[in-house]
Formats: C-alpha cells, sequence, structure tokens
C-alpha cells in the first residue's frame, strides 16, 4: 500500500468512526453529473499511472487518477482502444472517474458499456479495508461480480484504486455515412440494421440528419458502406468526439456549466435510457438519437416535460436521468420501486457502512 | 421429512404433482452435473408461474428453510446440490419463450427454457443467442444467468452477462424485483451485474430478457496443428496480438485428440501434440480476409498442418470432434473430472506442462481440451472411481491445478462457477476482508442465508481451519479466529 493510500485508509476510518461524509473527487470534470455533492473533499487524482499493461493479453491496469487521454494513448500505441469509449467532460478526465461514473459513448451498443469492460478492480471501503475484486483475466466467476457492480455506482461504495479492463483492437478500417431523413425514418432504419450483421459501431441522429458509423474490416466497411448507401461524413472523427464528449452544438446550452462562465443554464438536459424501437420522443425541445435508437437527449424548458421524460422513459422500458440542470430538485435519477431501494441500501451499507462516501449523489437515500 | 404443517401449506399452493417429497421421488435430484457432492433434499418443489415461487419463498422464509434453485442440473461445480435441510425449487416448468422481438433482437424466456431453445426459435429472424456452452441442449437460461456460462464464441460475443438485458427475479422474503431494463442500462446499482455468476444465492430468477445477435453471412474454421503445444500456445498470443478476436479459438492436446478421432472422425491429425480450431465470422470477403491473416500468423507461429472448411459441412466436422471430447472421456475412462481455471494467455504453455509434470505425479492422465483464446482451461481428469483413492487423488490434482491458476495470475474458475467444489479455494484465491464483504452481499440479499447455503463463498472459520487463509503482507487475518 502507497503512503498516499495508507493516508486514505486512515481517513477512511476515521471518517467512518466518526460518521463524517468524504466527497471523493477525481479530475473533478463530472461535477455537474449526479443529485448533489456533500463532504469533505477527498482528493484521488494523485494516485496515477498505467500500473501493467500487456496488448497481447489484451488488458490494462491503472490506477483511479490516471487521465483517460494518457490511458487511451498508450493503448492507441499498440493499436487497442477502451472499447466503450467513455466521454471525457474535460481534459482533466480519470479513469476512476470514468468507471464510476459509468458512462459510455457512442460505441456503447455496438463494443459494450464500461461494466462491460471491467476485468476487476482494487478498492477502499468504508472500514478502509483494501479489497480486491475480479481479475486480470477475460473470464472470472470466482465470487460475487463486484468490480462491475463498481461501474457507474458514482462513488458511492468505495474509493476505486485501481482497475482491470479488457483491451479490444482499434477497427482496421471506419467510415461513417450521413443521411438526410426525419427522425422517424431514421428509427426506423438503424432498428432495420440493428438486425442485420452490418459493422455499425456508432449512430447518431440530430436535426433531420442521421450519421452512421461502421468500423471493422476493410472489406466489410466498404461492403456496408455500398449496401447503405449516404454520403461519407469528412471529419468523422472530430464529430464523434463532440458527440461523445457533448461538445457538439447540440450541446451548446449547457456548455457553461463545463466551467467556462457561470451562467445560469437556460434549461435541463435529459438522458432517455430506452428500447431502441420507442417512437420518437413528442415532448420537450431539441433531440438526439443515439446507440441505435437506445438513448435520446432532450432539451427541456418545462417543469412539466420532467414528469413527461420519466413517465415516457418507464413505458419505453428505461429509465431517465436529468443529466445537466441547475435545478435538481425534481430527481436526477429515477425513482427506484421500494423493493429496489432497500436493496440498494443494504448494499450500500456491507461496504460502506457509516455512509460516508458520496452520501446522496445518487439518491438522497443512499 | 418436511414439516406437516408447511407441507400442508405448500399443498394449499400448489398441485400434488409439483411436490415430491419420498426418497425415491427426490433421487433424481440428488446431483448436479458434478456427482462427487450428492444429498437428499427434504423435498422437491416445481412451481409453474411466479405467483407459486414466491408462495413458496415467503413460506420457507418464515420457516427458515434452505431453498436451493434449480435448471436443468448441469452444473458442474455441485451449485445446484441440495441442501440436506431444505428444498429444491426446480424450475423446469418454466419452459415458455414469452416473445422475441426481432427488431430490438430481443427474447424474453421464462428461466426454465433450455439455451439452445431460444437460438432455435430465433433462427426464423435470422438471429440466436450467442453464449453457448458445450451443454446447451440441456442448460437452461437460468441455470446460464445463475453461473454466468460462457461458450465458444463468448471470445467474441461475449458471456452470459454481456448477453442479458433483464432479469425478473424473487427475493427470498417474497419480493419481486427487477434488474436491467429493455434499453442498455438502469438506474441505480448495476444489480444485473450482481445477479449474473450470483449461483442462486440472491434471488431466485423467474424471467429472462437476452439479446439475440444477426446470424453472421459465413463462418469459416481453421484447423492447425502443431508438433508442440507450446507452439500452440505462442500462435493464441500471435492470433490476438495481431488485433484479431475469432469467433472462436479452441485448443485440443494430444490425448484429446486420439480420445476423439476415433469417435467422430473429425479429420484430426493424430500425430499433433496440439490442435487449434479457429473460427471467423462476419461478411464473405471479411472472412476471406480474415482467415488469410490467421493462416500466415499460424504458419509464422509453427503449425505443421493447416486446414480451412470449405463448406459449412466440413466446418461442422472440424467442430465436432471438440463438441464430443467430453463424451469422449467418459469413452476412455469411466470417470473423468472437468476442472475450469483462467490464466493470463501468456501461461498457456507453461501452465500446461505443469499439468502434465502433476499428471505424472498423481499417476492420472489427464485431458486438455478448452477455449484457449480467452485462457479458460479445461483439464479433463480421467479416473475410475471404483479404484480405491482414486476420487481423492482426483480431487487434490484438480485443487493442485487451480491453486496453480492462482499462482501464475488468474482464477479458480473461469465458467463453471465456485459452489461446493471449489469452495476451499476461494479462501486461497481471496483474503478474508474481501470474503467478508461477500457474505456482506449476500446478506444484502439474504440476511438469513437461506438460498443456496454452504455454497460459492466460504465461512472464514472454514479457511482457517484448512489452513489456507489467504494472507496478505504477512499479516494473519481475523487471528481471533480458532485454528486447528
Ligand atoms: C457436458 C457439459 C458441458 C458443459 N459445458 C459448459 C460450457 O461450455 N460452458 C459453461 O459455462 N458451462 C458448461 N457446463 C456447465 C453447465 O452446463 C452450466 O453451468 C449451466 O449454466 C448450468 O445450467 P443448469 O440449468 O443446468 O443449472 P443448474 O445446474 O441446475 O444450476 C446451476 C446453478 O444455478 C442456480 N440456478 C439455476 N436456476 C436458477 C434460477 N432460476 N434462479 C436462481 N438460481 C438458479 C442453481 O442454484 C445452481 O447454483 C457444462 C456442463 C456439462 C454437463
Amino acid at each position: 500500500m502507497s503512503d498516499l493510500v495508507a493516508g486514505w485508509r486512515d481517513r477512511v476510518r476515521a471518517a467512518t468512526a466518526s460518521a463524517t461524509p468524504l466527497r471523493i473527487v477525481g479530475g473533478g470534470s463530472m461535477d455537474f453529473y449526479g443529485q448533489r455533492l456533500a463532504g469533505e473533499i477527498l482528493e484521488v487524482s494523485g494516485h496515477a499511472g498505467i500500473v501493467d499493461y500487456d496488448p497481447t493479453e489484451l488488458v490494462i491496469t491503472a490506477r483511479c487518477g490516471t487521465r483517460l487521454a494518457e490511458v487511451e494513448q498508450a493503448m492507441a500505441q499498440s493499436n487497442q482502444m477502451l472499447a466503450f469509449e467513455p466521454p471525457h467532460f474535460g481534459p482533466k478526465a480519470t479513469l476512476g472517474g470514468s468507471i464510476a461514473a459509468g458512462l459510455s459513448g457512442p460505441r456503447r451498443p455496438y463494443a459494450g458499456a464500461v461494466r462491460d469492460l471491467v476485468l476487476g478492480v482494487r478498492l477502499l471501503d468504508g472500514r478502509g479495508d483494501e479489497l480486491a475484486f475480479g481479475g486480470r483475466v477475460m473470464k472470472n466467476v470466482a465470487g460475487f461480480d463486484v468490480s462491475r457492480l463498481i461501474a457507474g455506482s458514482l462513488g458511492t461504495l468505495g474509493i476505486i484504486l485501481d482497475v482491470s479492463l479488457k483491451c479490444l483492437p482499434m477497427p482496421r478500417a471506419e467510415t461513417t455515412l450521413t443521411f438526410e431523413l426525419p427522425a422517424d425514418e431514421g428509427l426506423r432504419r438503424l432498428n432495420a440494421w440493428n438486425a442485420t450483421p452490418l459493422p455499425l459501431s456508432a449512430s447518431c441522429w440530430h436535426q433531420g440528419r442521421l450519421h452512421v458509423r461502421l468500423s471493422g474490416a476493410e472489406s466489410a466497411v466498404a461492403a456496408a458502406a455500398r449496401r447503405l448507401g449516404g454520403e461519407v461524413l469528412e471529419q468523422a472523427k472530430a464529430y464523434w468526439v463532440a458527440v461523445r464528449d457533448q461538445t457538439h452544438d447540440f450541446f451548446a446550452p449547457f456548455r457553461a456549466q463545463n466551467g467556462a462562465e457561470a451562467a445560469v443554464p437556460p434549461a435541463a438536459l435529459w438522458r432517455l435510457s430506452v428500447r431502441v424501437t420507442a417512437p420518437h420522443t413528442a415532448f420537450g425541445g431539441a433531440t438526439m438519437i443515439e446507440w441505435g435508437g437506445a438513448l435520446r437527449w432532450v432539451v427541456a424548458q418545462e417543469e412539466d416535460d420532467a414528469q413527461q421524460a420519466r413517465a415516457w422513459a418507464a413505458a419505453q422500458g428505461g429509465h431517465a436521468t436529468l443529466f445537466r440542470a441547475a435545478d435538481k430538485s425534481v430527481g436526477v435519477f429515477q425513482p427506484l420501486p421500494p423493493a429496489l431501494l432497500a436493496l440498494h441500501q443494504r448494499l450500500k451499507a456491507a461496504l460502506d457502512p457509516a455512509g460516508i462516501f458520496n452520501p446522496g449523489r445518487m439518491y438522497a437515500e443512499l | 421429512m418436511l414439516d406437516p404443517a408447511l407441507l400442508s401449506a405448500l399443498a394449499d399452493l400448489l398441485p400434488p404433482s409439483a411436490i415430491i417429497a419420498t426418497a425415491e421421488g427426490t433421487r433424481p435430484y440428488e446431483c448436479d452435473g458434478l456427482p462427487l457432492f450428492r444429498e437428499q433434499p427434504l423435498a422437491v418443489l416445481l412451481p409453474e408461474d411466479e405467483a407459486q415461487v414466491v408462495g413458496i419463498l415467503r413460506l420457507c422464509h418464515a420457516a427458515r428453510l434452505p431453498v436451493v434453485a434449480r435448471g436443468a442440473g448441469t452444473g458442474l461445480s455441485g451449485g445446484a446440490t441440495p441442501y440436506r435441510k431444505g428444498i429444491v425449487l426446480s424450475l423446469a416448468k418454466f419452459k415458455r419463450i414469452l416473445s422475441i422481438d426481432p427488431l430490438s433482437c430481443t427474447a424474453v424466456v421464462q428461466p426454465g427454457v433450455r439455451n439452445l431453445a431460444i437460438s432455435e426459435a430465433a433462427a426464423v429472424h435470422r438471429l440466436y443467442y450467442a453464449p453457448d456452452p458445450s451443454s446447451q441442449i440441456a442448460c437452461t437460461i437460468g441455470g446460464n444467468v445463475a453461473e454466468n456460462s460462457g461458450g465458444v464464441h463468448c471470445l467474441k460475443y461475449g458471456l452470459t452477462v454481456h448477453n442479458v438485458r433483464r432479469v425478473r427475479a424473487v427475493l427470498i422474503d417474497g419480493d419481486v424485483v427487477e434488474f436491467g431494463g429493455e434499453g442498455l442500462d438502469a438506474a441505480g446499482y448495476d444489480l444485473l451485474a450482481l445477479i449474473n455468476g450470483s449461483e442462486g444465492l440472491l434471488a431466485v430468477i423467474t424471467e429472462v430478457t437476452v439479446k439475440l445477435t444477426p446470424n453472421p453471412q459465413q463462418a469459416t474454421c481453421v484447423l492447425a496443428s502443431f508438433s508442440d503445444a507450446e507452439k500452440a500456445g505462442d500462435a493464441v498470443a500471435a492470433i490476438i496480438g495481431a488485433g484479431i478476436i475469432p469467433a472462436g479459438l479452441e485448443m485440443m492436446d494430444q490425448l484429446t485428440i486420439a480420445a476423439v478421432e476415433p469417435f467422430v472422425h473429425a479429420g484430426y491429425p493424430l500425430d499433433a501434440a496440439a490442435i487449434l480450431l479457429c473460427e471467423s465470422d462476419g461478411t464473405p470477403d471479411e472472412v476471406t480476409d480474415e482467415v488469410a491473416l490467421m493462416r500466415s500468423l499460424l504458419e509464422t507461429s509453427g503449425a505443421t498442418t493447416i486446414q480451412v472448411s470449405q463448406s459449412e459441412v466440413q466446418r461442422l466436422k472440424f467442430w465436432s470432434g471438440r463438441k464430443a471430447a467430453f463424451p469422449a472421456a467418459g469413452r476412455i475412462s469411466p470417470d473423468y473430472y472437468c476442472i475450469d481455471g483462467t490464466i493470463p494467455r501468456r501461461s498457456l504453455a507453461p501452465v500446461l506442462k505443469r499439468i502434465e509434470a502433476l499428471s505424472r505425479e498423481f499417476g492420472l492422465r489427464c485431458m486438455n481440451v478448452f477455449h484457449a483464446g480467452d485462457g479458460n482451461l479445461h483439464p479433463l481428469i480421467l479416473f475410475d472411481a471404483n479404484v480405491p483413492d482414486e476420487i481423492a487423488r482426483t480431487e487434490a490434482f484438480g485443487a493442485r491445478i487451480l491453486e496453480l491458476c492462482i499462482e501464475v495470475g488468474g482464477t479458480i474458475t473461469g465458467e463453471h462457477g465456485v459452489g461446493l467444489e471449489k469452495i476451499d479455494q476461494m479462501c486461497t484465491q481471496f483474503a478474508a476482508a474481501e470474503l467478508e464483504r461477500f457474505h456482506a452481499i449476500k446478506r444484502a440479499f439474504d440476511a438469513e442465508g437461506l438460498l443456496n447455503p454452504g455454497k460459492a463463498v466460504p465461512l472464514l472459520h472454514r479457511c482457517a481451519e484448512m489452513g489456507r487463509m489467504h494472507v496478505h503482507g504477512g499479516e494473519l487475518p481475523y487471528p481471533d479466529l480458532p485454528r486447528f
């Protein structure tokens, strides 16, 4: 255990003894996300660096404070990538923060989410114990799968010390096609393509334009591009990075929240995760569709949009998240049914008995 | 015997045919696919809908009666072995495929549906369910989720956990919960990930939504033979290192080839020390390109012969030997014991050598047939249960292999689960604090420990008694626990 981690251990133990909330901060790039920020700041970005990377094993292990960009750069040198295409909400984004937030980018439906690529974690839990779950091999069913549970838990279960992830080879070829289409037609095509063996790797509809990325072997990409038609998009890489990092114009009303200016955002951004066959949303303002239809971003202005977002997402087999907003009083995450919430509380207590880690960041009750 | 009051409450809930409480009636349930462990339960219950499962669990919860959920009983780690003072809850009647949606590429199925039945039903839409355990004609999707099962195709298409969208389950107190959803994620903690591989310890699964995958346009299998196993191991690393994720990458050693070839005539070279089966799937052009690349990598790695399947018939023939490996083991030996560890690929060759040495040390033959692409070993130890001490030697041999897997940075189980079988090795793989957290998670779901007790996670004093406690940094964990 490094001196730094030993220091955290002592602090965590003291915090648990005195029930003092701690707010775990990596790069701070995701402070806008979640219900509320509370507790004494515990800086974790100092615990950084790649611990082990063997490209032929398809596994990378790095400490929580490692910048996401650094991890991706190291992997790119061996022609590999983080296949969940994590968003970078700023240059300081860390690997640990990315795992804790559990957000995945455009490639998610085709290559898997954060949790699908997590192989193992080392964790400092509420008792200050250093715990290792999962491992550095592709298949591992020994013990409950705590490492995948940690992905997306928003730091409420413990401090992620380091994480092992499955790496995937970068596609040999990639091309992006665009189509002029209304949303309904875009969704119809995405659904049809989804059910055929095409090398899709991203999709995004916005303002009458559908963008579809194809990745894989040269021949497969070429054959699919011939089949789908459309126009080839130049500067495709920059386009997908903008969608991924929310620097695309669609997200412009919210840019202030990334730290630049301190203006009050004019609206709320909803993230609706639903079945791919859900119809086009009929509420709120501007909409962006990603993930073959499984992800809808909706800019909402009105109070009642919140009720609609929740009800609509639930009716479409999914859930709604108030992703960016100044006023979060309607609740950020879809409320859980009572039995499930009780289970969450008991699970939280199993790893964080005094409830010190990021209390209220996910739900007020956690 | 089942308490008469409980029996009558169960009789109000279930038809008489759904309650088996006689010794001869429960005998078929005394073990799963690992007959080294056998136990008679007090009763076997066969509910047919979720309301009955809820009713049964409420009664068992109130009576503090242990419950072991059971699918097809093909598990290989004793996960479904009954508990002597408990009941077996069989999901065998939950056999309906509730819906298949070809647009969202999903199927909603009951837990007792067989793995292969899903692909068969989806075939009209040119879709299939990708995880394909060798037991797929028999094993159930509920069992697959509980074990997070894998198969040949999992290298490219993921394990069960990657192919399940939603699980509906009943908690021990009768509460019905859903994990995951119809979208690609869900609010709150990722309990869907946690339920996969939970070995029946957290909840009883009553419905599963699986992801379906479009059939590839083409699949081609390359069969390569090697004069020594080390070279075959290096070839595996070379293929993965070159950025290829084959649709399947399996290895078989000489003893396995010798056992299966006379049986299935797959065309395997009998003089090879090891063969690799390497599959490519995708569009016809893509497959042509990938096969050419695989071929050149295999040649550079020293393959002595390379055959490429020229037709679907030939492809299936190449695979027939792999699929027949278990029955072939049964033909050349009265009994066999399948081990399931995962290791980093770089350790394949040295670990195979060590297993060979252990085989001589224990005087037992061992066939190696396994998922080489993801480093998941399946040594099959051949033994004869009628020879005194062979069972004991086999178990000791198996335990040594698992410890070897941990030593090289791997794990004691890649896909078969811990069950009863590997409970002692859990003490080696995990430190006391980690095992304690597993128990805490278990208690969060099942405070009284009624679901599948005694499986998957060892009690700490058991580890201490075994003298196997994993020691971190020289500190003896739980020094206050008695040691014998
Ligand atoms: C010849 C052979 C080949 C095999 N090949 C493979 C392989 O390639 N890959 C692989 O991964 N496995 C393989 N297996 C192991 C086995 O088939 C899998 O573990 C399978 O998933 C078990 O399914 P089952 O329905 O038989 O479950 P069971 O054996 O009945 O139960 C397994 C576990 O799941 C729990 N369980 C079952 N149903 C439920 C439910 N509805 N709710 C909660 N818990 C439940 C049980 O309590 C038990 O702990 C093989 C087995 C055999 C015999």
